[in-house]
């Protein structure tokens, strides 16, 4: 028999919203709050640079680990945004996306038979990643009481502390949680106190708003804008149990660029990239270009389009409490996080309402344990659609409700 | 900075409703009426207008940027032969700039004729104005910041992770 599959691709389920997308290829008026990536183009400046490296021709092959000038690029922004210190020579690794990355670091660190505990709900490539390193894993799932952060009494129900490794997503996708530095420093513990290696994917760092609480009725745009994202792998002991990982996908507009980057301990960093100049050889070298430029001169546009989505993430909350469903107010990334309204699962809600309105929103079973009776609503769309989106919304709940 | 903020969103697009506005900067929806009241007031706010895409009209609009130079005397300052000016309805942009000419003036009409006409007969003999260079407008591809033309279609999935 030909092309038998190994057992690692047969126990990975086909994606979960495969076939909400086919529901929604057959309208052509659907207004989807589905999608996880920017709506805003690349700043100008970094697509320019793209453009000129072609110009000149720099279409070979970079070192493995990216060129040297973005890796000292990343290694001065990291130092400057989040207070974190990597050497461009060993302990930066850019690669094709995060998701390479992410994927990089359960092969070079997932035995069979190991155990990686994933915070959940979470983005949905880190169990089929574990998996196909031939992992198991092990959900630890968060809770809107607990503003679905995650917690050590968590850690400790879930047996976390019998695993290898732990994943964490702060800004998560999908709920838009955030972990602030008193949240983390106990998870930081139990992770030194179990001997955890932990993978935490930063992606949307940038992506942080309205981070002092106590600002919640006079907050300023500008105050919000992220700074204060902090990254376990400062805390005391961290660093050298962690990979960081970002790129340039959220925050730089840059999906389609396929850039992205670990940071880590110079043995991890190496260990990765020796899958790496076997599997990818380098990161795009025209990306590498577009990236480098975005570090250097696009702050401004960066800062522009996270006002943006703090405005959108504010309409959106109100508006989904004005239609009278529960939402959990999302501080990071470009997610809500609503509840469904009695009476419907969370996939029969996501179904109907894009049969009936046309509007595509996400279950949030697809993100694991936790995220059941949710809906992943993306605010990466212009105000107009948004607007939209959200009347259709409310004409199917007073419909239905 | 709240004034500034609902500044921004009513340049972004005056047709944001003050509950929309209220909404994205979390301030009550009278709060930003009165601040919008207030920019109205205080002549911040000279109007609100939509931005058009004239090509897509069936409708001929001629539109003209028109160069002006002028000579200055002891009675008359720039701001006299402005205030002349700008009281021609045809004239829809009127501003001193620097550089090789001394005035940039938008003129709209339905015809070259009614156009030209209007800049030969009631512009050019302005006792001050020396000389006029009259562009006509052929195609216009971006306007107040929003990109005319095709709309861009959102080609994204509309589910991805
Ligand atoms: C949490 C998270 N990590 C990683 C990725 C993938 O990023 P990249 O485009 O850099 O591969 C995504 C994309 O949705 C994400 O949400």
């Amino acid at each position: 028999m030909t092309f038998e599959l190994s057992e690692r691709v047969q126990t990975v389920p086909p994606s979960g919203i495969r076939r909400f997308f086919e529901i929604a290829e057959e309208r052509d008026d659907v207004i989807s709050l589905g999608v996880g990536e920017p709506d805003f183009a690349t700043p100008w400046a970094a697509r320019d640079a793209a453009i000129t490296s072609l110009e000149q021709g720099k279409t070979s092959y970079t070192a493995n680990r990216g060129t040297r000038e973005l890796r000292e690029a990343i290694s001065e922004y990291v130092a400057d945004r989040f207070g974190l210190g990597y050497g461009p020579d060993e302990e930066i690794l850019v690669t094709a996306g995060a998701s390479e990355a992410v994927d990089l670091a359960f092969r070079a660190f997932v035995d069979p038979g190991d155990t990686v505990a994933i915070a959940q709900p979470s983005y949905i490539s880190y169990e089929p990643g574990v998996i196909f390193a031939g992992g198991e894993t092990l959900p630890v799932p968060t809770t809107e009481a607990d503003d679905f952060r995650l917690t050590v009494d968590a850690l400790e129900d879930a047996g976390a502390g019998d695993a290898d490794m732990l994943v964490l997503c702060y800004p998560n996708n999908p709920t838009g949680a955030i972990m602030t530095e008193a949240d983390l420093e106990p998870v930081a513990e139990f992770a030194r106190e179990h001997d955890l290696t932990v993978l935490s994917d930063e992606i949307y760092a940038e992506l942080t708003y309205d981070v002092d609480e106590s600002h919640s009725s006079a907050r300023k745009t500008e105050s919000s804008a992220g700074n204060e994202h902090v990254s376990i792998a400062s805390f005391d002991g961290m660093r050298e149990r962690t990979i960081v990982f970002n790129g340039f996908s959220k925050a730089h507009a840059m999906t389609g660029l396929r850039l992205g980057y670990a940071l880590g301990p110079a043995k991890a960093v190496n260990a990765m990239n020796k899958i790496h100049q076997y599997t990818m050889l380098s990161a795009p070298t025209t990306a590498q270009h577009a990236a480098l430029e975005a570090l250097e001169s696009c702050e401004n546009e960066v800062r522009e389009m996270v006002d943006q989505y703090d405005r959108r993430r504010q309409f959106v909350l109100s508006r989904f409490r004005e239609i009278g469903m529960d939402v959990f107010e999302a501080k990071g990334a470009f997610y809500c996080f609503p509840e469904v309204p009695a009476g419907f699962t969370a996939e029969e809600f996501a179904e109907a309402v894009l049969r009936e309105q046309g509007v595509a929103v996400v279950p949030g079973d697809v993100f694991g344990e936790g995220g059941d009776g949710h809906l992943r609503v993306s605010y990466a769309t212009g105000l107009e659609e948004l607007r939209e989106a959200l009347a259709r919304i409310e004409a199917f709940v007073d419909e239905h409700a | 900075m709240s004034e500034r903020e609902v500044l921004e969103l009513l340049r972004e697009n005056a047709r944001y409703s003050s509950a929309d506005i209220a909404r994205m900067t979390d301030l009550e929806e009278s709060d930003v009426e009165a601040t919008i009241q207030d920019l109205e007031d205080a002549g911040v706010v000279r109007g609100y207008q939509a931005v058009v895409d004239w090509d897509k009209l069936e409708d001929e609009r001629v539109r003209a940027e028109v160069e002006l130079n002028v000579r200055l005397d002891r009675e008359t300052g720039y701001g006299d032969i402005a205030e002349r000016l700008a009281r021609f309805p045809q004239v829809k942009a009127l501003r001193l700039v620097s550089g090789d000419y001394d005035f940039d003036m938008e003129v709209e009409g339905d015809s070259i004729r009614e156009v030209s006409q209007f800049i030969s007969e009631k512009v050019a003999p302005v006792p001050e104005i020396t000389q006029t260079v009259t562009h006509y407008m052929m195609t216009s591809y971006k306007e107040h910041g929003i990109e005319l033309g095709d709309g861009e279609d959102d080609e994204r999935l509309s589910f991805s992770p």
